[in-house]
This record gives C-alpha cells, structure tokens and sequence, in this order.
C-alpha cells in the first residue's frame, strides 16, 4: 500500500480527480437542471449556458409554495394527504412483497416440493410482460372488490407485480447461505422454524433490506397504474401530482421541477439511511473464507 | 480449571480398553467391556440411486476418539452426519448413550458438531456464537457465562469474545467453532474435516491441540477425515471406509501394519505401498515371492497355511520398508532411479525394477541419498516380515 501510495504519483492522482469530477458531473448535470428550474421565479426554460442561478433575483421558493400549498389551507392539506398516499403505499407495498416474498424464497431455497420448479417458471413469465399490459384487467378487478381509489387496491397491485421479482432476488439470496449455519443452529438445539428465524434470516438481512428498498421504490416511482387505478384527487400519489402539472397546452415546468425534488427527498433519504445494510457482506466470514 | 473439565472416570478405563486389545484385530474394539457411547446398526443409506452406505455397523465406547477415513465418496461423512441427525437412514439403527435416537431431529440427540466450513454464525459475535445453543436449551444465564469462560480460557478466546466471524483469521474461527461445541457438554462430539481449511502449520497444531482437548474433557469423539496422518495420529479406533462399507476397523498402528486387504494398504502411508504382480514359489522348504523384478523371501509363519506353491498373489511393500543393500545384506531387487526426493532427513528414490514394471518408490537414508543420482542402478533389501500378500483375484491380504 505504501509503496502503491510513493508510486502513485501527483499526476496518478490529479487523473484520477479529473475523470471523478467530469463523472460527477455527468451525473449531476440533469439534477442541477431540474433544482434551478425548481428555485427559478419564471419557471423559464429559457437556454442557459450553465443550469445555475443568475443571480440572488433569481432563486425563489414560490414554486415549492405553490407545490405544497403553503397559504392555502385547503391545498395544503390535499398535498399533505397525497404525501402520505405515497408514503403509506410504497411502505406497505415493501412490507407486503417482503412478508410474502422472504418464506416463499427460503421454501424454493431450501427444499423440494411438488411444482417447484413451474411455479419458479410461472413466476419469471409473470415478470415478462409490462405492468401497463394488465392495466384494464386490474381496474376491472378493483372495480369489483369496491377497491378502486384506495390505497389498499394499490398496494394489492403494487404488491402483487413486486413478489416475483422480490422472491427471485431473495431466493438468490438464500441459496448464498451456506445451509452448514442452519445445521449447525439445528445440531446446538434449533427447530427448523428457529434455525429459519435464528440464523438464515439475519444473515439474508442486507438482501431483505435491497428487495425492501426496490419494492419502495418501484411502487414510490409507479405512475402508469397509479393514473388508471386513482381517479379522485385526493387518493393521488406523488407521480400522479407532479404530472398534473403538465397541461395540455401550458407546462408549469417550476411547479413540476419543484415537485420532482420533493419527491427525491425520501428516496435520497433512504438510501443514506440504509447504506450500510445496502454495501455491508454479512454472511462474509461465517464460513470458511 | 473447574470440575466439569476433569477428566471423567470412564477416560481412565480407556487405556485398559485398548491395552488389551492389541493381541488381536477384531478383539480391538472392546464391544462388551464398556458402555458404547454412540453405536450404529445395519445403518443402510441412499441418495435416489446411489447407495452411499451399504450396510455399516459403528460402535464407538465412552472416551474413546474414533475416525472415520476413507476417500471421498465411501460414506464417511454421511455416516457422522446420520449420527447427527443432519440425514435419515434407510435401515438400522443409531444409539447414542443407549438411547435410540434414529427418527429424533438433531437437537433432541445430544450431539455438538463441528463443521469443515466451522458454520459460525455470521451476525453473532463470538460470546453469542458460544451461547447460542445455551440460550435455545433455555440453560440459566449464569451457567452459559460459566461455561464460556471455560471454553474461553481452555482454547484462548478472551481477547475475541466481542468480535463478528469475519474479524477472525481461519485459526481463530476453527477455535470458536470447537468452543461451541464444548460448551453443550455433549454425548458424542462430532467433527466434520475440521482442519481442511487451514494451511499446513496450523493444521498440525490444532491437530495436537483437538487430541489434548479430547484427553481434557474425557470426551467421545467421532472425527471424519481422509488425511491419513490426521487420521493415524488422532484415532484410538479408525475405521476405513471403502465403497460404503467398513473396510477394516481398529487401533492404527495396527491397521497399518496388518492391513487386511489391498485398499487399505494403500490407503494408509506415505508414500504409498509398492504394489507388484507375483507369484509364490517353494524352494528347498523356504517360499519366495517372486514378480515385478523383486524376489524376496516370505516370513512364512505369518501367513500359516496360504503359501501355496505357484499361487498368484500381489507382493506388497512399503517404501520405508525397503533400503539400500549394503555389504552382505541379502538383494531383493535393483531399482534403476529415475526421481529422488530429498527430504533432509530422509530422501525416497522413484524408479522401476523392470522396464515393463509400474513405478516403485524405496526410502533412502539422507546419507545415502547424496550418492544416487538419476539414472543409477541402486541394490535394494526388505526385511522378510515387511512383505504383505494379498490373493491377486481377491485382493485380500494372506493371513
């Protein structure tokens, strides 16, 4: 490492920032665009040579008023509402696909059983068509369980189309675990249900937090269903708002960067909160290594 | 160290056992003297089509160490892991501490195992990887940190007691893993090729350091391996298995000097025994085993009644029984040298005896070893009552 540190000289180092920062950038580029948008008091999209503010005249937080409503009770009390719809629906959509995904993975981990391997295939077909694909049939079936315009039909949705997928990851997942942890749980005087709940489940846990995080996300994200299935506004979820701000012929480009950031906020924050689970190898030293 | 480490009674009555035994192979393994700690019958086994074990009888008396060796395939491990619980038999029967535990899960059989990939538990540290068990046999919290200290203090835990596994070197891990068992105070402790993952050096010491934990505790050991030097240093009573089958069973030493069939003889030793077509040979009333390039005389009252004249057999010999003839010592064959391996204290010379022959490796002196040379002709001895015979159509030893 010392001997890599002298030989990797000023210009080793200097390269290395460069590419970083044009990487950065990149990245940002898009990001930059949509918070001045959001902070800027024309809602213009007038060409700028760097998308930053042009000055103190510039930079305002009307759009961010107009978003959630502040001064307008009433508003503001649909925006908070719409909040928590998304909240409450990306959650329990999470909670949901894993409650259902993380047994379903160990069983098709861990043993053999009669339509094993069909109900994988079944599964993997499930997840080959698009979810707008079986819009019209799930409306139909909302509409008959008096379940359309609710969040509960929703996270039905959203949950059903995220426990393949979440099976699938999980399923991985377990098959990683080295099953000499659950014997040895069995040999010290675990039941199978124990060595399940004691042992492969903690160690699956960085995996249960991805599939959780995904499933937060897609349904967080999901806009398509979302505009079939809710038709009152105040059963609208974030990506439903945001796009009622663009009209048929005028687009309120601040209000809608502007809603776009709010709707950022609780992804940037999860994936901060969850970083460690997210990176960390847990199962890495159990076993032999 | 405290009373539950004390050598127990039945350790000491050990020696008898197998003092006694040594006048005869099968009398080894005494099956009436002492109580039999684990004991498996007629234990048949199958994975869909392919028989596994085919019939095995195990029985391993109170303080005792017995290893299972045998090469990959005969069933060594799927016998311990029956004993377990991890798997279930086809036929027969399992006793541990003359219990039947044949249809009882793992838990409720009274048995700590130690696993080849050690299996600790990856978000525990190394406190709660010991207690684990403990905690889920609802043991007083009190007795779980007694019993630790101990473990701990036996193999040199408390320094790591707080750490995650992946803080811990291989060695380090292998001792949590044994630990843990020592703790449960078991029937039986089971060990699945404990030392496969460690390199050469640690897996020596941790060798000397399972048979003293094992003298310590006065334990009952079953231990898998198929390092034949794990296998001839550990056991009281080895048993080797060939084909899902006991091949031959008893006191080490003794199974490698009287091997009953030509798989054991080769299985056990390093380098391997030299194995030679022949035939027998009566001459003036001595016999001679003739083939291969050798012709060396057989001890003949050792094999009783089998010497019979012109009986196809193949001649067996091991490399550390071979030497270099010197002066008037009589020949047996002439290896022309192709490799020698110096080894500092020894050095072994491979080569043929015939040009048509298979290779043959003989042990040398250090200080004869610097004398040969690829290529040379060396003159080679062998005591007569280092000469094994086995029947060439059955490959069971002459007896």
């Amino acid at each position: 490492m010392s001997a890599r540190a002298k030989k990797g000289s000023l210009l080793e180092s200097v390269l290395v920032h460069v590419v970083l920062l044009v990487a950065v950038v990149y990245a940002l580029y898009p990001v930059l665009w949509v918070v001045t948008l959001a902070l800027s008091p024309t809602g213009g999209t007038e060409s700028r040579v760097l998308p930053i503010p042009r000055g103190a005249d510039d930079v305002t937080l009307d759009n961010f008023r107009l978003v959630t409503g502040a001064g307008d009770p009433e508003r503001g009390w649909l925006f908070a509402r719409q909040v928590v719809n998304s909240l409450v629906v990306s959650f329990a959509t999470a909670a949901t696909a894993v409650a259902i995904a993380t047994p379903a993975a160990y069983a098709l981990a861990r043993f053999d059983f009669v339509g094993k391997r069909s109900g994988l295939r079944g599964m993997l077909l499930t997840q080959m068509f698009p979810g707008v694909a079986s819009a019209v049939p799930l409306y139909l079936i909302l509409d008959a369980l008096h379940l359309l315009d609710t969040r509960t039909g929703l996270v039905l949705v959203y949950a059903a189309t995220a426990v393949p997928f979440a099976v699938f990851q999980l399923r991985g997942a377990f098959l990683a675990i080295p099953v000499d942890l659950e014997e040895a749980a069995m040999v010290d005087g675990a039941t199978r249900t124990q060595a399940f709940l004691k042992v492969a489940l903690p160690a699956a846990r960085p995996a249960i937090a991805v599939t959780a995080l995904f499933a937060f996300m897609s349904a967080w994200n999901e806009f398509i269903l979302a505009a079939t299935l809710l038709g009152r506004e105040s059963a609208f979820t974030l990506p439903v708002v945001l796009q009622s701000y663009v009209g048929e012929y005028s687009t309120q480009w601040g209000a809608f960067a502007a809603g776009a950031v709010l709707v950022s906020v609780p992804v940037m924050v999860l994936f901060y909160v969850a970083q460690r689970q997210l990176l960390s190898g847990l199962t890495a030293g159990g076993v032999k290594g | 160290m405290t009373e539950a480490i004390q050598p127990t009674p039945s350790r000491v009555a050990k020696s008898e056992g197998t003092g006694a035994s040594a006048d005869s192979s099968e009398a080894s393994l005494p099956s009436t003297s002492r109580a039999m700690r684990c004991a498996a019958r007629g234990i048949k086994k199958a994975f869909g089509t392919t028989p596994i074990l085919r019939g095995v009888d195990l029985e391993i008396p109170e303080g005792t160490f017995a290893v299972l060796v045998g090469p990959s395939g005969c069933g060594k491990s799927t016998l311990l892991r029956l004993v377990a619980g991890l798997e279930q038999a086809d036929e027969g029967t399992i006793t541990l501490a003359d219990r039947d535990v044949t249809d009882l899960p793992p838990r409720d059989r009274d048995v700590a195992m130690v696993f080849q990939s050690y299996a600790l538990y990856p978000h525990l540290t190394v406190r709660d990887n010991l207690a684990f068990g403990l905690k889920l046999r609802g043991t007083p919290a009190s007795e779980i940190a007694k019993r630790i200290e101990e473990a701990s203090a036996m193999l040199g835990l408390a320094k790591l007691m707080d750490r995650l596994p992946k803080q811990l070197s291989g060695g380090q891990r292998q001792r949590v893993a044994m630990g843990r068992a020592i703790v449960r105070r078991p029937t039986i402790f089971l060990f699945d090729e404990p030392l496969s993952n460690l390199d050469a050096a640690l897996r020596a010491e941790v060798r000397v350091e399972i048979r003293r934990l094992h003298d310590r505790l006065g334990a009952t050991t079953l231990y898998v391996t198929h390092d034949q030097v794990e296998a001839m240093t550990l056991a009281d009573s080895l048993w080797v298995l060939n084909g899902g089958l006991v091949e031959q069973k008893g006191p080490p030493l003794e199974i490698y000097e009287r091997p009953r069939t030509k798989f054991v003889a080769t299985f056990l030793g390093s380098p391997q025994m030299n194995l030679l077509s022949g035939r027998l040979v009566k001459e003036a009333g001595a016999v001679f085993a003739e083939g291969g390039g050798v012709r060396t005389r057989v001890d003949d009252d050792r094999f009783k009644s089998e010497l019979d004249d012109d009986r196809e057999v193949t001649i067996g010999i091991r490399p550390h029984d071979m030497f270099l003839a010197k002066g008037d010592a009589p020949k047996i064959a002439e290896l022309k040298v192709e490799i020698v391996e110096a080894l500092g204290s020894e050095a072994f010379a491979h080569g043929w005896l015939t040009s048509s022959g298979p290779t043959v490796v003989a042990r040398l002196d250090a200080a004869d070893a610097r004398s040969v040379k690829p290529g040379s002709v060396i003159p080679l001895g062998v005591a007569p009552s280092a000469v094994h015979l086995f029947d060439a159509a059955t490959d069971r030893a002459l007896a």
